[in-house]
């Protein structure tokens, strides 16, 4: 194999700013597109590369594959029908688009939801964070080529979903937080269930462990793999667990709690060689950190009482004019709505923060300079990007 | 990195020895019981009122008519449809139905080679789901609207019971809007209300605060907004789909909130009524009654010269002459009356047709005429002492009360009757009782027992909170009279009313008695029309219903092509259908006349 490094001084010439010189007549260069060719996680959107050889001097994000004009569209619909839209706009983490956009609403109606309610949001938000990282981690393996772990999360997963359907009739879309409160609370013999799943999950994130975390591939292709440097954290706007392995602690729920994060106990978890590898391990053990806060939930939570507040009918009702930010911690990081109201029944402007935005459009240009081809998808994933988000 | 980072993923291997996970059989497996899977619509319960249509932001519901459900008041006759290449299984439609008829079944597969199946119209095509008892259903304690309806504040019994103080407070506008934002507007009440009122339409500008667009809805059909919004039978209430969730919407006090905000120096303005051109034609009205004057106010919107010869001294008919100023202040009658009269309208009082003037000549002097004449004369029940002057009738007495004579209230009263007439001759006496003698001894009794009383409950509720006493269930035998003075009633058991095919025929118990003690007899049983002011030659021609009322076509034109005819003596007998015959026969009579 060439050690490509010990012929950096003749390949490429360097910017004064670091940055590659590109020459496409030398004929030494070639572009190419990656994606938007496959309808997962980090397909609908493609990159356009600039390589030498097997690596990536120059990187394009391009977005507008994936674009359905969701903000836009909230602003044709009734508050209340907002939220089978909004769910779509983060496919595999839909819960949080409910959250913010509940919130919001009842921020700007000045309505209180019941305790019950709050606690019913967290458990779903926790919850869909445990299968969105289940998710995310036969991704990140599969990228690398260790094709089964996706199979072994997937199956956990499932076990999840099948939590949700339990609680909300809805295994993708749950659709349960309602401006006012949830649709109800979790059904008899729930907490049984839940715990059977998630000594499940902990049985299979031990295998995963052994077979991942533990592997010479994995390891070799992900450390050192897109290096973020903590001063980029706060240039470009990194939050999730993309900032956590640099060694800085974001956390949405430590730093403006919201619901009941502030009755649960837990430590941010951080990392510190912000690779790759780094991030994966976060994320190894927010999975753990999850379910323990599932757990914490399954004790404290009430079974009984009000989960809904009085709302008016929902065909009129209209918002008093102004604008708040609702945020919280999703898989990828800080996740947000930006709602506008005009007093009218309908939204003036609903604007999301999805993290991916951040991380796949921008960050993404700069982390695959030099990075073998091979990589890129592997570094991608490293990200955590949802490119429905990104395009809402 | 070490050399255990090699061997170690090849633990993998040992999953090759454990069960599959993956379900063998997708198609069997059972969802959760929550599951939102496949509708069912029990459509028995549906009314039709499209809230699941209107909810779903996927436009998947289509309402469709469906063989075998007719349209029938409080039933659009119409089901929903839903495309199941738009649904998205939000279940919003389940959690909005009003009458909770539209749930989910957990069932999630369907196999189907025409795609065109996938559009289904849910509790109508035998699914396998159909009795599925899993699925999702709307949550218990859990709304998506306000069930119940805002209460009206209504003034003390302490402070109404010796005066004719109106009752009812009127809603303030948060009030209002608190309860216009119920209305679903689906349209059920419109076809029920008898003038077809514009109901979602000015509930929808109380909710909007715009009291002139609410204002220009009422008077589209009904130009007595003030009178309607305080004693309107409001049948549109009885069917209104929000009563399957909770409450009905209160629909006459909305229309009421509406007509007391608006100034009457503005309606001019709003209802761009100032420059009316007139033509040339004369039209006669006969009664100032809700008929006569809704006839009035739409001819004269169509520019006819319009008069309205009155037997008694002031306009409103029974609505100024039967019900009580505690229930209708005349003030408000004034109000409705003044406008329609500040369009050209003349009004000849103290004159009555077939007296003061013949009918024949009426039709000399003008181009069409309306009556619309009512129900003045009072039913007797004809029994023993019926005919003493201490015995009197319910209406008779209440023109005197409207007029300002003075009546000799007795100590000791009975009411002979159980509607609403009884209830407001019973309780106008008792206000006079107590304003004469310091107390209320009065009793209503009537043939039905409690639970078909005609009387509205309120009325009922009401009567009792003044102190009034009511016995059910008796029918009235002899009138006790001893000096030439009344003593009391006698009355028997009444056992039923109508007999099997729904024909009143009661059946009494002689053996059971009782007596009420009395020194005055209040008859209120009912009324009945006087059509003296007909010649016997027009007597002849005109053709009656099997029901004794006078026979019209849907245009309120009788057998006598210049004659039209509303109120009371046609249909009702209530206020609104009174109003929706003037403004029927308004345009039968244009459209008689431009075709002359
Ligand atoms: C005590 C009582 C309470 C009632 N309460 C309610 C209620 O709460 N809600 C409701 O909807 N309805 C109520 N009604 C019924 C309602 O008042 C009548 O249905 C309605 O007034 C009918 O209107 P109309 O125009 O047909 O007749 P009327 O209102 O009876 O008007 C007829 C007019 O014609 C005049 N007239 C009659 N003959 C002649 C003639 N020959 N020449 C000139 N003028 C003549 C009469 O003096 C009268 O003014 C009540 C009725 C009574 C008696
Ligand atoms: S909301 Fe319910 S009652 Fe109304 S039409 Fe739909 S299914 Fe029928
Ligand atoms: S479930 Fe949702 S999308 Fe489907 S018909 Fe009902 S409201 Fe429409
Ligand atoms: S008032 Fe009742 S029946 Fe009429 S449109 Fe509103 S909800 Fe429907």
């Amino acid at each position: 194999m060439t050690d490509i490094n010990k012929h950096r001084d003749k390949f490429p010439q360097k910017n004064p700013d670091g940055t590659n010189i590109i020459d496409l007549k030398s004929g030494k260069f070639i572009k190419v597109w990656q994606g938007p060719n496959h309808p997962g996680i980090t397909g609908n959107m493609s990159l356009e590369l600039t390589i030498q050889g097997d690596e990536i001097m120059e990187c394009k994000t391009h977005v507008g594959y994936l674009h359905r004009g969701f903000e836009k569209l909230m602003e044709r619909r009734r508050f209340i029908q907002c939220l089978p839209i909004c769910v779509r706009i983060a496919v595999p983490e839909p819960d949080f688009n409910e959250y913010c956009l509940t919130s919001t609403v009842e921020e700007l109606a000045g309505l209180k939801i019941p305790d019950a309610a709050k606690w019913m949001r967290t458990l779903l938000l926790e919850m869909s964070r445990l299968q969105s990282f289940l998710m995310w981690i036969g991704g990140q393996a599969g990228a690398f080529g260790l094709g089964i772990i996706g199979q072994w999360s997937n199956y956990v997963r499932d076990l999840v979903l099948d939590r949700f359907e339990e609680i909300t009739g809805g295994r993708i879309y749950h659709m349960h937080m309602i401006p006012g409160g949830v649709r109800g609370l979790t059904p008899d013999g729930f907490e049984k269930r839940m715990e059977e799943t998630l000594q499940e999950i902990e049985k299979v994130m031990k295998d995963i462990e052994t077979t991942m975390f533990n592997n010479s591939i994995f390891k070799k292709r992900s450390i050192g793999l897109g290096y973020i440097d903590p001063s980029m954290v706060f240039e470009y706007g990194v939050t999730g667990p993309n900032a956590r392995a640099a060694g800085i602690p974001k956390d949405v729920r430590k730093d403006y709690p919201y619901l009941k994060y502030n009755e649960l106990d837990f430590d941010v978890i951080t990392g510190k060689n912000s690779d790759a590898f780094t991030r994966a391990d976060i994320r190894r053990k927010e999975i753990h950190l999850s379910i323990d806060l599932i757990r914490q939930m399954m004790v404290k939570m009430p079974k009984s009482g009000d989960y809904m507040a009085k709302v008016p009918n929902v065909l009129h009702w209209k918002i008093p004019k102004g604008e708040t930010y609702v945020r919280a911690e999703c898989t990828r990081g800080e996740f947000g709505y930006h709602t506008v109201t005009d007093g009218s029944g309908y939204p003036r402007r609903i604007n999301v923060r999805g993290p991916s935005y951040t991380h796949a459009v921008a960050l993404m240009e700069k982390l695959a300079i030099d990075v073998n081809i091979a990589d890129t998808a592997g570094l991608m994933v490293s990200l955590h990007t949802y490119p429905p988000e990104i395009e809402r | 990195m070490s050399f255990k980072d090699v061997l170690k993923p090849f633990t993998a291997w040992k999953n090759l020895a454990i069960e599959p996970v993956s379900i063998k059989k997708p198609l069997e497996r059972q969802a959760a019981p929550r599951y939102r899977g496949f509708h069912k619509n029990n459509l028995e319960k549906c009314i039709g009122c499209g809230t699941c249509e209107e909810i779903c932001q996927n436009a998947a519901i289509d309402m469709v008519p469906l063989d075998g459900i007719e349209t029938k008041e409080g039933d659009s006759g119409l089901r929903p449809m839903i495309d199941y290449g738009r649904c998205c299984w939000c279940a919003l439609c389940v959690d909005v139905c009003t009458t909770n008829s539209l749930t989910m079944s957990n069932h999630f597969t369907w196999v189907d080679t025409n795609a065109d199946n996938f559009r289904f119209i849910p509790g109508a095509e035998n699914k396998p789901w159909d009795n599925e008892e899993l699925g999702y259903k709307k949550p218990e304690n859990y709304e998506l609207n306000n069930p119940y309806r805002v209460e009206m504040v209504e003034i003390e019994p302490e402070q109404r019971d010796k005066s004719f103080l109106e009752i009812v407070k009127g809603f303030s506008k948060e009030q209002a809007i608190k309860e216009a934002d119920r209305c679903i507007e689906c349209g059920l009440c419109i076809a029920t209300c008898p003038a077809h009122m514009g109901i979602p339409a000015y509930i929808a500008a109380v909710r909007n605060d715009d009291m002139e667009e609410g204002l220009r809805v009422l008077y589209e059909t009904n130009p007595l907004p003030e009178i309607c919004g305080r004693v309107c039978t409001h049948k549109c209430e009885s069917v209104c789909a929000m009563q399957h969730k909770g409450d009905a919407l209160s629909i006459r006090w909305l229309k009421r909130y509406i007509a007391d905000q608006v100034p009457a120096e503005k309606y001019k303005e709003i209802l761009e009524t100032e420059n009316i051109k007139k033509n040339d034609k004369k039209i006669a009205i006969i009664g100032a009654g809700p008929a006569g004057l809704s006839a009035a106010y739409y001819l004269a919107l169509l520019g006819y010269n319009v008069k309205i010869f009155e037997a008694l001294s002031g306009p409103g008919g029974m609505t100024r002459y039967g019900i009580p100023e505690y229930r209708l202040p005349y003030d408000q009658i004034d109000k409705d009356v003044d406008y329609i009269k500040s369009l050209g309208v003349e009004f000849q009082f103290n004159t009555r047709i077939g007296k003061d003037i013949t009918l024949d000549k009426l039709h000399e002097d003008f181009d069409a005429v309306f009556a619309g004449t009512g129900l003045h004369l009072g039913r007797s029940t004809r029994i023993d002492g019926s005919n003493h002057e201490k015995c009197y009738q319910a209406v008779d007495l209440l023109r005197d009360v409207a007029d300002g004579k003075s009546i000799n209230v007795e100590k000791k009263i009975v009411v002979i009757g159980g509607g609403n007439v009884a209830m407001d001759i019973a309780r106008t006496l008792a206000r006079l009782q107590n304003q004469k003698y310091g107390k209320v001894q009065l009793i209503i009794t009537s043939l039905e027992s409690e639970d078909i009383m005609p009387a509205d409950l309120e009325e009922i509720v009401e009567s009792r909170e003044e102190k009034i006493i009511i016995e059910p269930a008796w029918g009235p035998k002899k009138i006790k009279i001893e000096d030439g003075k009344i003593k009391g009633l006698h009355v028997i058991k009444c056992l039923s009313v109508f007999d099997e095919e729904g024909r009143f025929n009661p059946k009494f118990d002689e053996n059971k008695k009782e007596f009420f003690e009395a020194d005055m007899v209040v008859e209120a049983i009912g009324q009945g029309m006087d059509l003296s002011y007909f010649s016997e030659e027009m007597q002849s021609r005109l053709e009656m219903t099997d029901r004794h009322k006078v026979k019209v076509d849907n245009n309120c034109q009788s057998s006598i092509p210049w004659l039209f005819v509303g109120g009371d003596i046609v249909a009702g007998p209530d206020v609104i259908s009174a109003i929706a015959d003037g403004h029927r026969a308004a345009r039968g009579i244009d459209n008689f006349l431009s075709q002359k």
